[in-house]
């Protein structure tokens, strides 16, 4: 409605009336989370018709493995867009953060990437994920200390983080990596891959947080209306910066499993994800402009973008239709949820 | 209660709940706050008047404790006020209702009253419904009929007040302070409004209450404050100023100020011309808008000024902004001097000649952070230089000319308009409606929110307009507003009920607008349009364009 009839709208007299609208608004909020739950029921019948492979627990498995890094972006993405902010350079991060941990660990001669061999070979994870907070912290002091404006400013760094990881890397893949930093994206736990296990976990503890917590809350009232948010005591600057952090983190820790996954650390590892990362965010129902969405639905999203991919490859469409089919997708994607919820995505 | 004098408040009477002795307060350059003093008795709702710029809303940011003062003393029942940032010992002592609303549209109605306190500790989860629970019994402790699982954003603007309201107070706080509650409210609103004041001041909270609104002030106030120039004028028992003199101590001038209705007096001689024999300008032939209006009629003649009132649900607004082509007509006909308007089209009622002030000035009016000069003449970019061009000295040449037609106050014509005063951007926003000369102007609540200087004078503005042989729609609740038409139209849930012509009595209208003494209650079916018009809005391209 317009902001005039906002005003205008039918004052207390209809006082009942407004609140049975308001409850049925609410069901259809707890609905919208769920809204790609049926394209992908639909997607799932479309591969079962198609080709025979589809409904194997290898071709699913394999789906599944092949989100989890794409997901863990996603997850990150979620909570910082919940909270009203961006940051583009978490596809830069995923290949930048395991780069300088392999490079602070590896030895300095014998092999043909040669690193700086300062610490032992164990550290190389507690590294990665920590110059993924530390990447985070930089962009949140100068988005928050600095009130430089977000995007620019992750932008900026999605591009100086991979100048960063090229240069140190002299252009190239780097496959001598050492086991403990390949453990993860390897190993198989009861029957299925650890990363999703791993995975799994995360969006649960990320969905739990935030329905549950009041921190997580936060998030949501942060991006409806920070300055409401400050004047209910909430520390507005220090959650935010917190999720950065967090979402950095995240994606590090994508970064790790995906090298595991392939065995070596490519050059363009994670380059050009965040158009597939935003889009799978925001056909799951999280808002560009913060204050709505859920963790849950961002991981429809994720799964819906792969499920067309994997269909479409079973069905044998061209791999070189991929890109273009893609898009159309989520263009596809995005106009159903704007019609399932009614609500218009600005 | 309330013997609060022009003395010092505890020479008499009990320790203020609030009391503020010498405060001075600057931003950079200008002083915001000179020795500035207040007191409130416990129990007492005590009135902030004064201009845009007094020093009204710096204190409000010193009292609840978002700012700091840079002199003097701050005490709430005698002890000193908490050290600033400690937010929780300010809410226990003072509780505030901003101009601005602090509702997340979101979440939960529950959530957003214990927001920030959903659980008792940040590791504990929270207990959904264990929230709702209390959020229910703290709605029910104040009277307060929402539905505690309802999403904010579906509340009405008066139901988000009274939301605010409980969760302010529910910190425990007896002492309250409203920042201008019923900018955004319509009469009936305002009524609720101040039964619920009244009733929390029987529990014995205590109210600093500020509006521009002076006839507000009467109906609930015991004292009255007034600041000017950002410094302490008088204190004062409501009874004792009357409206002359309350007027006089907020622009700091005796002459001119003949109390703001009387100053634009609609009998000054052009209505002997005989109104009847002048052309009609404005003629709406049976409009009908889905779930606002059906089948009205109204026509406005050269030279005349037309009050179209009426309560918000009403739908006075939303013909109003109909004629200006705002909103697409299912039926009937607009017609300005004899030529249709193309229902639903801006640019061709532009081209008719209509002009427009619309109701909300920051979401309608104006371009905040673009000059005074380019919002004002936003409407006649086609004048200002030939080929589609946009010529600036042209733009800064005519903006100096409704700088100066209008009295706006402000450094320049490139300043921002963000930086001006209320009273100023609302005179950018009549500038721009004014820039086309337009045969019509429609004013949709031309004075919400201004000083009563500016309103004086936008008043007698509109007035002007119709005397040079134009025509004026004046869309508005406010009798002031009303006060300055030569007719007064009032509609009731999309009809026309009621015709006043001038030397109406106040309750007259307010009794029609109010739909008292209409005997076809029309309101059922309106109501339930109205709702369906709410949800399945998505399909109404008429309506588009103004959504967000």
């Amino acid at each position: 409605m317009s902001a005039t009839t906002d005003v205008t709208e039918p004052a207390a007299g209809v006082a009942r009336t407004t609140a049975e609208d308001s409850r049925r608004g609410l069901d259809l909020g707890r609905f919208r989370e769920l809204s790609l739950i049926p394209a992908i029921l639909v997607l799932g019948l479309i591969g079962f018709i198609v080709s025979p492979a589809f409904l194997t627990s290898d071709n699913l498995i394999g789906v599944a493995q092949q989100s989890t890094e794409l997901s863990l972006l996603v997850l990150a993405t979620a909570l910082i867009l919940i909270s009203g902010r961006m940051d583009l350079s978490l596809e830069s991060t995923i290949g930048v953060a395991p780069v300088i941990a392999v490079w602070l660990v590896l030895p300095t001669s014998g092999a043909r990437f040669t690193g700086l061999g300062l610490l032992p070979e164990w550290t190389a994870i507690p590294l990665c994920l920590l110059t993924g907070a530390v990447i985070g912290a930089v962009n949140g002091f100068l988005i928050l200390k600095l009130r430089l404006n977000g995007f620019i400013v992750t932008l900026g760094m999605l591009t100086m983080l991979r100048g960063l990881q090229v240069a140190l890397s002299e252009g190239q893949s780097i496959v001598e990596l050492p086991s403990s930093f390949t453990y993860l994206g390897k190993a198989s736990w009861w029957g299925a891959p650890a990363a999703i296990w791993i995975c799994v976990v995360l969006f649960a503890l990320g969905s739990a947080a935030l329905a549950w917590l009041r921190h997580g809350r936060a998030l949501y009232a942060i991006g409806g209306n920070a300055e409401a948010a400050r004047t209910a005591g909430i520390r507005v600057d220090r959650i935010v910066w917190l999720v950065l952090i967090i979402g950095s983190v995240l994606a590090a820790f994508a970064g790790i499993l995906y090298s595991g996954h392939y065995g070596s650390l490519s050059a363009t590892q994670g380059s050009g994800w965040i158009f597939q990362v935003f889009a799978a965010t925001v056909i799951g129902g999280v808002s560009l402009n913060g204050g709505k969405g859920s963790v849950f639905g961002a991981l429809t999203g994720v799964l819906t973008l792969q499920l067309v991919v994997n269909v479409m490859t079973l069905a044998g469409v061209p791999p070189l239709w991929n890109q273009f089919l893609n898009g159309a997708i989520i263009i596809v994607a995005l106009i159903i949820s704007r019609f399932a919820s009614g609500e218009k995505q600005e | 209660m309330a013997h609060t004098p022009t003395a010092p408040a505890h020479a008499a009477g009990p320790t203020p709940v609030a009391e503020a002795v010498g405060i001075g307060k600057r931003f950079g350059a200008t002083v915001a706050l000179r020795d500035a003093r207040i007191a409130v008795a416990p129990g007492e709702s005590h009135a902030l008047v004064g201009r845009n710029g007094a020093g009204k809303s710096t204190l409000v940011s010193l009292l609840t404790g978002l700012r700091r003062p840079d002199a003097g003393v701050l005490r709430f029942s005698g002890e000193p006020a908490p050290p600033v940032g400690d937010i929780d010992a300010w809410r226990a002592r003072v509780a505030c209702v901003y101009q601005r609303s602090t509702i997340i549209p979101d979440l939960t109605v529950a959530e957003n009253l214990f927001l920030n306190r959903q659980s008792s500790g940040s590791l504990q989860p929270i207990r959904w419904r264990q929230l709702r629970h209390r959020a229910e019994e703290l709605l029910g402790e104040y009277g307060v009929d929402v539905d505690a699982a309802a999403r904010a954003r579906d509340l009405t603007v008066e139901q988000r007040q009274f939301v605010e309201i409980a969760r302010a107070l529910s910190f425990g706080a007896r002492f309250i302070v409203l920042d201008e509650p019923t900018a955004k409210l319509d009469a009936r609103g305002i009524g609720r409004l101040f039964d619920k004041l009244r009733d929390l001041q029987r529990q014995g909270v205590a109210f600093l209450y500020i509006s521009h609104h002076l006839q507000e002030v009467y109906d609930l106030c015991t004292t009255v404050t007034v600041y000017r120039d950002a410094t302490h004028i008088l204190t004062a028992p409501v009874t004792e100023v009357g409206h002359r003199a309350l007027v006089e101590a907020m622009t700091g001038d005796t002459a001119a100020t003949t109390a703001d209705a009387t100053a634009v007096d609609p009998a000054a001689g052009h209505r002997a011309a005989g109104p009847d024999e002048r052309p009609e300008l404005l003629t709406v032939d049976g409009l009908t808008l889905p779930g606002v209006c059906h089948g009205l009629s109204l026509s406005v003649r050269s030279g005349e000024v037309v009050g179209l009132a009426g309560a918000a649900a009403s739908g006075n607004v939303r013909v109003g902004e109909a004629v200006a082509g705002l909103h697409r007509a299912e039926e009937g006909r607009i017609s300005v001097g004899g030529r249709a308007v193309r229902p639903g089209s801006v640019p061709s009622a532009l081209a008719a000649g209509v002009g427009l002030v619309p109701e909300d000035r920051h979401l309608q009016g104006l371009v905040g952070n673009r000059s005074v000069a380019e919002n004002a003449t936003l409407t006649v970019t086609d004048q200002l230089g030939p080929f589609g061009t946009v010529l600036p000295s042209r733009t800064r040449v005519f903006a100096r000319r409704m700088i100066r037609d209008l009295d706006i106050k402000t450094p320049g014509p490139a300043t921002p308009v963000s930086a001006l005063s209320g009273g100023n951007q609302q005179k950018v926003v009549v500038a721009r409606a004014l820039a086309t000369d337009p045969r019509v102007l429609v004013a949709v609540r031309p004075t919400n929110g201004v000083d009563v200087k500016s309103k004086e004078f936008l008043l007698r503005r509109v007035r002007e307009v119709a005397d040079g042989g134009k025509a004026a729609l004046i869309v508005s609740d406010e009798l002031d507003d009303l006060r300055v038409c030569d007719r007064v139209v009032v509609m009731f849930h999309g009809r026309v009920v009621a015709e006043f012509a001038p030397g109406w009595r106040d309750e007259q209208v307010v009794a029609a607008m109010e739909g008292v003494g209409v005997t076809d209650h029309a309101a059922p079916g309106t109501d339930t349009d109205t709702d369906a018009d709410t949800d399945a809005d998505a399909d109404a391209p008429g309506t588009d364009q103004d959504e967000r």
